[in-house]
């Protein structure tokens, strides 16, 4: 039995100082196997994307580890680390530079580590995508939300990665759209076997992508349960019970009753989501 | 023929007005055509381009355009007023005054571009660096340019022409180090308001040097308003390129540059106007074509219209 594919242990982001340090996520630990899907699901501003960050090497101050393959990652991450894993963000409004046409910021990843047949492989990558390859010449603006998402999943795939982080990736989409961006994602890991973290406020999404869920409130990752207990709704802490009974559109008796009452309300923080 | 000629024009206008680019460089001219049919819808920025055009078409004719070489001295026809012979007059030596403005065009149009062509890449380089990287750098870099804003442009100048001698080089040279800090300041400025984006995020999850992000990445976004800023500076820069010909530390005479013109015509103003009125004229023609320009260009090429 190898190591899994990715550790994280003890992993603690904070930001700021003195007293104006907020602690963004407390000592959170995971494993995700080799090929699997796991999910982080919790309200905004729980650190859920802050530990994907935290990963990434976008913020490299935080304390624990992050293993791959039972290695520790490099701080500052190097090349070799962004060979294995890549990151697609959470706004394609966002992350695709406005003043380049999509075939420079694909052709950049393979410029940079000297991949040959650079066009073939972006014709390539196109339409394992399910893009047109005449998109190439274009300038984001000119692309759809959900056409951006593409190109953006486009490019975390050129390098050909292992592992694939992954932010909101259908939060900033339209209904109609998000479907096909999910299930691009879902068919892009069976074919390539890759590794994903999903990170989502959206329980269908992590329930329909992960085998496995862990749910974050605070900086904490109160429960990790398997997607079918998310599913039938086993659930052995407060916070979960209520973040499904939230997604489902109402909210139980116990809640209402319990001090989880107290708690601010899953669903209400989830519709302000950035 | 003429049906021919709008057919080929059409072909032409549909390979870049259509919606799939199928090359890199169909998808560059379209950008290129959005950007030029914004800036002809724009009536002043298309009127100061025209009298940017006509300048640098007299510019590389003047030896065709001038009636007279700019330099031949004729003192039996000294200080005539406009006439048929001499459309601007001559000046105190007989120099016939169109053929110099001509001349001068060239002077005027090469230390305007030097000075961009200096002060535009090292403002670029140096704010977008500086707001890039952040920390020390962005401390050292912002207290330069502190130190140059706080000096008046044309004393700062001054100052460097003093130092390094008179003459057209030493004014180029003066100019740009004073025109630089404010590009840095606003390239700054730029690059701090795109540095936590998710795509310069992205740049660097493709394994991105940071000399990559700034060059490749960052520096685009800054392009737009530096270009800008520039062609506003640009009457700055003319200005204070006639005031150190007026002043005796740009051109020297005899060289037609307008600044050293209208300082020699100072003192015929009273009774000879056209000896100071016709550079002043030509320095302030060419000041508002940049400035209508400028303009223009910031409502084509602003950052935030998309």
């Amino acid at each position: 039995m190898s190591a899994p594919e990715l550790e994280i242990e003890g992993l603690s982001v904070s930001f700021g100082q003195g007293t104006q340090r907020i602690q963004a996520v407390q000592e959170a630990s995971f494993v995700v196997e080799r090929g699997a899907s796991y999910g982080i699901i919790g309200e905004s501003g729980s650190g859920k994307s802050t530990i994907l960050r935290a990963v990434a090497g976008l913020n490299e101050d935080y304390s624990g580890s992050v293993r791959i393959d039972g290695q520790e990652a490099p701080r500052p991450r190097d090349k070799r680390f962004y060979k294995r894993v890549q990151m697609v963000f959470q706004d394609p409004y966002g992350s695709l530079h406005p003043r380049r046409m999509i075939r420079a910021t694909l052709l950049e990843p393979l410029r940079i580590f000297g991949f040959d047949n650079a066009d073939r492989r972006i014709r390539q990558v196109l339409e394992d995508v399910g893009l047109a390859t005449h998109f190439a010449y274009r300038y984001p603006h000119q692309l759809s939300g959900g056409q951006r998402q593409r190109v953006a999943i486009a490019r975390a795939l050129l390098l050909e990665p292992e592992i694939l982080l992954l932010d909101e990736p259908t939060s900033a989409l339209d209904v109609s759209v998000q479907a096909g961006v999910l299930n691009l994602l879902d068919a892009l890991r069976r074919d390539r076997c890759l590794t994903y973290v999903l990170v989502s406020h959206d329980l269908r999404v992590v329930a329909h992508m992960c085998s496995r869920v862990a749910v974050m409130t605070q900086g904490r990752i109160v429960e990790e349960l398997s997607a079918d207990a998310l599913r039938e709704q086993r659930s052995h802490d407060d916070y979960t019970r209520q973040l499904i009974a939230a997604s489902r559109g109402r909210t139980p008796l116990d809640a209402v009753n319990g001090e989880g009452a107290a708690r601010s309300d899953p669903r209400k923080d989830a519709v302000h989501a950035k | 023929m003429s049906i021919a000629q709008d057919h080929d024009r059409g072909g032409w206008r549909a390979w870049l007005e259509t919606e799939q680019a199928d090359s890199p460089g169909q998808a560059r001219a379209q950008a290129v055509w959005r950007a030029w049919r914004g800036l002809a819808r724009n009536r002043a920025a298309f009127a100061g381009l025209a009298v940017l055009v006509v300048l640098i078409t007299v510019a590389i004719l003047a030896p065709v355009l001038a009636p007279y070489p700019p330099y031949a001295q004729d003192l039996a026809s000294r200080l005539l007023p406009p006439s048929f012979e001499h459309p601007l007059g001559t000046d105190d030596l007989g120099r016939d005054i169109l053929s110099r403005i001509l001349y001068g065009s060239r002077i005027t149009l090469m230390m305007a571009a030097l000075v961009a062509v200096i002060a535009g890449p090292l403002g670029l380089l140096v704010g977008a660096t500086a707001g890039y990287l952040g920390g020390w750098v962005d401390v050292v870099a912002m207290r330069v340019v502190d130190v140059f804003l706080s000096f008046p442009s044309l004393i700062l100048a001054l100052a460097f022409v003093a130092a390094l001698g008179p003459g057209i080089e030493n004014a180029v040279i003066a100019i740009a180090l004073s025109a630089w800090p404010p590009i840095a300041r606003l390239a700054r400025a730029e690059a701090l308001t795109v540095r936590h984006s998710d795509y310069i995020a992205a740049a660097r999850l493709q394994g991105a040097s940071r000399f990559r992000i700034v060059v490749l990445h960052v520096m685009p976004i800054c392009l737009p308003s530096v270009v800008i800023r520039i062609t506003l500076n640009m009457a700055g820069i003319i200005l204070t390129a006639a005031g150190l010909g007026f002043l005796g530390l740009g051109a020297q005479p005899p060289s037609p540059e307008w600044g050293a013109m209208l300082a020699s015509g100072r003192q015929f103003m009273l009774t000879n106007w056209w000896l100071a009125a016709t550079p002043g004229a030509a320095i302030m023609l060419v000041s508002l074509a940049f400035n209508l320009l400028g303009d223009g260009l910031r409502d084509v090429l602003d950052p935030r219209d998309d």
